[in-house]
């Protein structure tokens, strides 16, 4: 979504018609030397001449300019752009700023960037379903509705929270009101805009529902999904990309660099992995997930298959959620999906090979995380990386992984069902890191200082205002079900539903 | 009129069932049941933490016959359901009072 190599809207053929313009005006005033320096009236003139009458649509330039749109995130294909043109008078250039509609190109292409990211957000969309068959397929059977539940309502209450509130904290400049889309939402830009930031609030809030799998009740979790959508992930997204509308976040321009982020793997992924282990750590372990002596017992997920399928569906919401983080219609999302491809196929192998030594055989519960952590990783550097950067950062992931599970669980005794602290958490945090080793061109230990500073403020700030929150919770509406539902298991207790009416299920699982 | 209980592996089952049939056993039931016994369970792993299982699924058989039929029954449940490993199962004999067809009434071997 950031992109320092091109600004969001046309940058392409603003160039391009600056290039042509400048052309003609060097052939048109050659012969003409040796004039008096130019008056700011005949520099505009000249500049205008050098554009096509159709542009103006017979208005003048003071008419042009009212109908500017406050900043260029407001644009519509209807509306003026501003732009910056040199002339060249008596062999002297001058500078000047004009206002003019757009070309059919330009038209053309806007129409292209609003396609392809609404396109992006519907793929990104995608990841909910993905999110809920892994978490679904990795739990046990009588919690299979609650699940569903859960992640239809992080959805639904993310959509309403993140217009209501989280979408001004995001991106609101000074004075500005961007409450229930604002402004913003006269424009077409602003719709496609808005709906590719909703998903991707609403991703960070589903990440965190298989942490606290299989033991949440069931308003506790209504209650901290608002929270996070409204308040927690767009706090943490305008220091880093509230540039991307009319905010502006000190993240952005940290050290000078500024930290890196180009898609979310810190911005959307660890502050989703960090809010889980907040709710991991808050809400305890489930019932039976630790024997007396503290050691961890398998609690088996009841449809592997299912898992496997949303792991595919995630990867299918990736090739939207990093290309389409450009916003923008150009050639550049080819290269960011092989580059997400590669990254969670070289982090599926990786994960598999690291089960594969350590335990025997080659699971496929850690085979999926680790394709997941690949494309987690990927996501800080995906623009810029070349093919050996994506192909370590994606395999480094799959290792990590794989033994960052280990760890959270028979050290820490934190109980993550589904391994979504390790996943989004650990590998988020190792793909903004990566950055510094693979996105750029020369090593620099000032771009390194960045990323860090990017990922601790990212832990700081989710793990911290997700403890407050989870606390808060547990000694108001209450956040744990109560023994007696989490063993009959949260579909009946809490929704009256079975998930597999008609099949026999182990009770005894 | 004795009842045979044979425990067995799940993949003989057909195997047992067509020997029976084709010797004139015209009934049976089937139950799908979990247990162990010598074998004990086995340990699986699940992303990283080993468990046990230590109920293993087996098909129950229940068949009442005529005393006459018990032997060449139970030696047919051998033959077909061993594998000569630990696991195969067991089967146990228990008498029968009684029988009853519900539709007819008829009672006793009639009513196998």
């Amino acid at each position: 979504m950031k992109s320092r190599k091109l600004s969001p809207l046309f940058f392409n053929t603003i160039v391009c018609f600056f290039l042509i313009s400048m052309t003609a005006f060097m052939i048109a005033t050659a012969a003409l030397p040796g004039m008096a320096t130019a008056s700011e009236n005949q520099v505009l003139d000249k500049a205008i001449a050098s554009y096509p009458e159709a542009l103006f649509q017979g208005k003048s330039q003071d008419d042009i300019r009212k109908e500017l749109p406050v900043s260029g995130a407001y644009r519509d294909e209807t509306t003026p752009i501003e732009e910056e043109v040199t002339v060249i008078i008596d062999g002297n250039p001058a500078t000047t700023s004009i206002v003019r509609y757009l070309t059919d190109m330009e038209i053309f292409q806007y129409r292209g960037d609003v396609l392809w990211t609404c396109i992006a957000a519907f793929l990104v969309f995608l990841m909910q379903a993905g999110f809920a068959m892994v978490e679904a397929g990795f739990t046990r059977a009588k919690n299979a509705v609650n699940i569903m539940m859960k992640n239809i309502m992080d959805f639904c209450m993310g959509t309403i929270a993140f217009l209501a509130v989280g979408f001004h904290i995001m991106f609101a400049g000074p004075g500005e009101s961007l409450f229930f889309l604002g402004t913003t939402g006269a424009t077409q830009w602003g719709f496609a805009f808005w709906l590719f930031q909703c998903v991707f609030a609403a991703t960070t809030a589903t990440i965190v529902s298989g942490g606290v799998a299989e033991r949440t009740k069931f308003t506790g979790y209504l209650a901290y999904s608002f929270v996070i959508c409204a308040f927690i992930y767009p706090t943490f997204g305008s220091w880093a990309w509230g540039s991307l509308l009319d905010g502006q976040g000190w993240l952005e321009g940290v050290l000078g660099v500024g930290f890196y982020d180009f898609a979310g793997s810190t911005v959307v992924h660890s502050i989703g992995g960090w809010l889980a282990l907040a709710g991991a750590i808050v809400i305890g372990p489930r019932v039976g997930k630790f024997d007396l002596n503290g050691k961890p017992r398998a609690i088996p997920g009841h449809n592997l298959p299912f898992a496997v399928i949303g792991g595919f569906l995630l990867w299918l919401g990736w090739f939207g959620f990093n290309p389409g983080s450009t916003t923008t219609f150009d050639g550049n999302l080819a290269r960011i999906a092989v580059m997400t491809n590669i990254a969670g196929a070289a982090g599926g192998i990786a994960a598999m090979a690291a089960v594969w030594f350590s335990f025997k055989k080659p699971d496929v519960g850690m085979t999926v995380n680790g394709f997941l952590a690949g494309m987690v990783a990927i996501c800080s550097a995906v623009d810029v990386v070349n093919i050996w950067g994506s192909l370590i950062i994606g395999a480094v992931a799959g290792i990590l992984v794989v033994y960052s599970v280990i760890f959270i669980e028979r050290i820490l005794k934190i109980d993550d069902p589904v391994g979504c602290i390790s996943v989004h958490g650990v590998c988020g945090a190792w793909g903004t890191l990566a950055y510094a080793f693979f996105g750029v061109e020369s090593f620099s230990s000032t771009v390194l200082m960045a990323q860090l500073i990017g990922i601790g403020v990212g832990f700081a700030w989710a793990f911290g205002t997700g403890m407050v929150l989870f606390i808060a919770i547990k000694y108001t509406i209450g956040l744990r079900a109560t023994r007696e539902e989490e063993v009959t298991g949260l579909d009946v207790s809490e929704h009256g539903n079975e998930a597999y009416c008609g099949f026999p299920i182990d009770s005894h699982a | 009129m004795k009842k045979i209980e044979a425990i067995i592996k799940p993949f003989k089952l057909d195997e047992v069932k067509d020997a029976l049939n084709g010797f004139g056993v015209a009934g049976m039931t089937l139950s799908e049941v979990k247990g162990f016994g010598r074998q004990k369970g086995h340990t699986e792993i699940y992303r990283g933490a080993e468990y046990r299982v230590d109920f293993i699924p087996k098909i129950k058989l229940t068949i009442v016959a005529e005393d006459s039929m018990v032997d060449k029954i139970v030696s047919t449940i051998m033959e077909k359901a061993g594998s000569e490993k630990i696991g195969d199962g067991k089967i146990f004999i228990l008498p029968v009072d009684d029988a009853i067809r519900i539709r007819t009434g008829e009672r006793g071997k009639d009513a196998l």
